[in-house]
């Protein structure tokens, strides 16, 4: 690779990573580093200014490399800019408190949101943006090309091929973003090994593999315990299935994290298959693997399943499930984030997610006062993506004009209690998000949803099929139909949700055929983690803070 | 703790009890019971002080709808809005199925 080094001025990237190699070549075996020279290493590697990207999405995090990146010396190394998918660390903020990293890029902030907040406050760090996922993977190869990345994968071998397992994610994208632009690879791996299972990741792509001081960090994102299911949940759950997967004839999909898409996830067995839907419904995801949906797999409903990233406690259920589950031929599932969010955007008819905020015109977010948080995915599953030219039933079914060149649409969801615990309204005149994005002058408001790309509002008082909705006056009459006891919802008109209703633009649950009585937490297929872990016949190991004996004996008793 | 009541106009009586919901946290129980007044009486015993404004709002959107005679008893364990009116619902269908 070095001898391509020509001093023609079109190579400075290469000669610059030629450099960075030379002079970390002291610590170096073939392209193993150390574990105890990851520090010296980095500060030997690393150039003030530098764009790395460190990876860390909300489910497994390069924690080592994090944790070392910390103890670098500011005066050598400072300014970094850094390229995070989710800041879930508590030294991803150190950083800049340490003046090592000033400028950030990233998609997502979820525990660290206040301190971020109060980071941009104080003027510690400068955000650049805060995207999606994908938008921010699509940057790293236009004006965001990392000049080191730092990763994680769970083995190499002696040649430095990777073995990412089930957990792959984002990482095959960060390293093609650096390696193919003559960036420099570090790995971070929980073992070296004679023999991987399966190659995620060649080894003329990696630089640098060092073994972590322990395993990388993962956590259990997509689990939802059913124990914390209210009856409301089971309620809206029930007005989906009727009212919008069986109406427009839903087949592929994707589910938000909330506990709203697991009671769904969970009454396709019980109350999906007392409608006679099997089959009919529900039968592609782009989708973690959920626990949550073990009872619908082997229930028989679901054909395919293609993984953003893994769940904590899932690999042995997915590996004996492969004709649902991608798997490499070594058995394990494969995860890839950027296509299968690729997926989402463009091979799925319906997102349904839940949100903290929804506006009068159906615009959501889920930032609130004093935290930055960003929304990692959700935008782009949310949103219609216009560039879409295949039809499927579910996506015709959108149209509402006569027009000669009328196309389909996306279903994306909103599910909401009109009232979140302790009272707070969720449906509201104006979003927090606005106040605080002029607060940390942001751009633009961070809206995590647009009204406009809305389709339907799930709230216990019924269905807005905000799609039908004509202009903007109606669209917000019909959200206020649906918004009980909130102020927006006191302000709606008996007269005009009876005509909303009687022109199939609202629909209550006894327009749906839809009983209250029925909505008892008797209902879901799975009452506990351990009827999960019974349903999955052993194969689903949940993690300990989700095994609790002593509740699902309560449980019983329901 | 706190207890509210209210009183709404009504046209027949129910002629059954009902009982649904547990008072559990984040819950509520609803006991409707016949009444031998042309009115229906709503007592609320909440553990939750200062939501009188929003309980009124709920009561009246549900007795816009429910209009028969009755005794009826909430004991509330800081439900939301939605699980209350969810189990009014609930105990309303219970009296009419019969």
């Amino acid at each position: 690779m070095l001898n391509m080094i020509q001093n023609d001025g079109w190579s400075k990237r290469r000669a610059s990573k030629a450099a960075r190699l030379a002079r970390i070549a002291p610590w170096m075996k073939g392209s193993a580093l150390e574990t105890g020279a990851i520090v010296e290493a980095l500060q030997a590697l690393l150039e003030p200014g530098d764009a790395v990207a460190l990876e860390g999405d909300n489910q497994k995090q390069a924690d080592f490399l994090s944790r070392s990146l910390v103890e670098v010396d500011p005066a050598k190394i400072h300014d970094l800019h850094l390229l995070i998918s989710s800041v879930s660390r508590p030294e991803h903020l150190t950083l800049f408190e340490r003046g090592i990293a000033r400028k950030i890029d990233l998609a997502f902030a979820g525990p660290q949101s206040v301190r971020l907040a109060q980071f941009v406050a104080d003027g510690k760090l400068e955000i650049g943006a805060i995207h999606t996922y994908v938008e921010l993977y699509a940057r790293m190869f236009v004006d965001l090309m990392p000049d080191v990345s730092l990763v994680c994968a769970e083995q190499a071998d002696r040649q430095g091929n990777l073995y990412t397992g089930p957990n792959t994610e984002d990482t095959p994208t960060i390293v093609e973003a650096t390696a193919f632009h003559d960036g420099v690879v570090v790995v971070q791996v929980n073992e070296i090994v004679d023999e991987l299972p399966r190659v995620d990741i060649p080894a003329s792509w990696v630089d640098v593999i060092v073994p972590a001081d322990k395993p990388y960090q993962v956590e259990p994102l997509f689990t939802r315990d059913p124990r914390l299911i209210t009856d409301v949940q089971i309620l809206t759950a029930m007005l989906v299935i009727r009212g919008i997967y069986e109406r427009h004839g839903v087949t592929t999909l994707n589910h938000g994290i909330g506990f709203d898409t697991a009671a769904i996830e969970l009454l396709l067995p019980t109350y999906g298959e007392k409608l006679g839907l099997r089959g009919k419904i529900c039968r592609n995801w782009v989708l973690n693997p959920h626990p949550t949906l073990i009872p619908a797999i082997e229930s028989g409903w679901v054909d395919s399943v293609v993984c953003f990233g893994s769940e904590v406690g899932m690999a042995d259920y997915t590996r004996a499930r492969p004709d649902v589950f991608f798997t490499g031929h070594d058995g394990s599932l494969r995860s890839n984030r950027v296509l299968a969010q690729l997926a989402g955007q463009y091979a799925i008819d319906l997102f349904i997610g839940s949100t903290l905020q929804m506006d009068v015109e159906g615009n959501s977010s889920t930032v609130t006062e004093g935290r930055l948080s960003g929304f990692g995915g959700a935008p782009n599953m949310g949103s219609d993506a216009r560039g879409r030219r295949h039809a499927s039933a579910a996506w015709l079914d959108m149209i509402t004009n006569k027009s000669a060149t009328a196309r389909g649409r996306k279903l994306v969801v909103q599910v909401v209690e009109t009232f979140h615990k302790g009272g707070e309204q969720s449906i509201v005149e104006t979003l927090d998000a606005i106040a605080v994005g002029k607060k940390a002058q942001m751009p633009m408001a961070p809206v995590m949803i647009y009204g406009d790309d809305v389709t339907h509002l799930v709230t216990e008082e019924g269905i807005a099929y905000i799609y039908r909705a004509e202009g903007l006056e109606e669209r917000k009459a019909a959200i206020a139909a649906v918004a009980g006891a909130t102020e927006i919802g006191l302000r709606a008109d008996a007269k005009r949700t009876g005509n909303l209703r009687a022109r199939g633009i609202v629909a209550t649950p006894e327009d749906l055929g839809v009983r209250r009585t029925e909505a008892r937490r008797t209902l879901l297929a799975a009452r506990s983690i351990d009827d999960l872990v019974a349903w999955s016949d052993g194969l689903y190991q949940p993690p300990a803070k989700f095994r609790s004996w002593e509740n699902s004996h309560a449980d019983t008793q329901l | 703790m706190q207890t509210l009541n209210f009183e709404y106009a009504a046209q027949q009586p129910v002629t059954r009890r009902a009982h649904v919901g547990v008072v559990g946290s984040g819950d509520l129980e609803v006991l409707i019971e016949p009444s031998s007044k042309p009115t229906t009486h709503v007592r609320v015993r909440t553990s939750v002080d200062g939501y009188d404004q929003v309980w009124k709002q709920v009561l009246d959107r549900f007795f816009s709808r429910f209009q028969h005679a009755a005794q009826i008893e909430i004991n509330d364990f800081g439900a939301t809005p939605g699980t209350v009116t969810l189990r009014l619902e609930q105990a309303a269908e219970e009296v009419r199925s019969q």
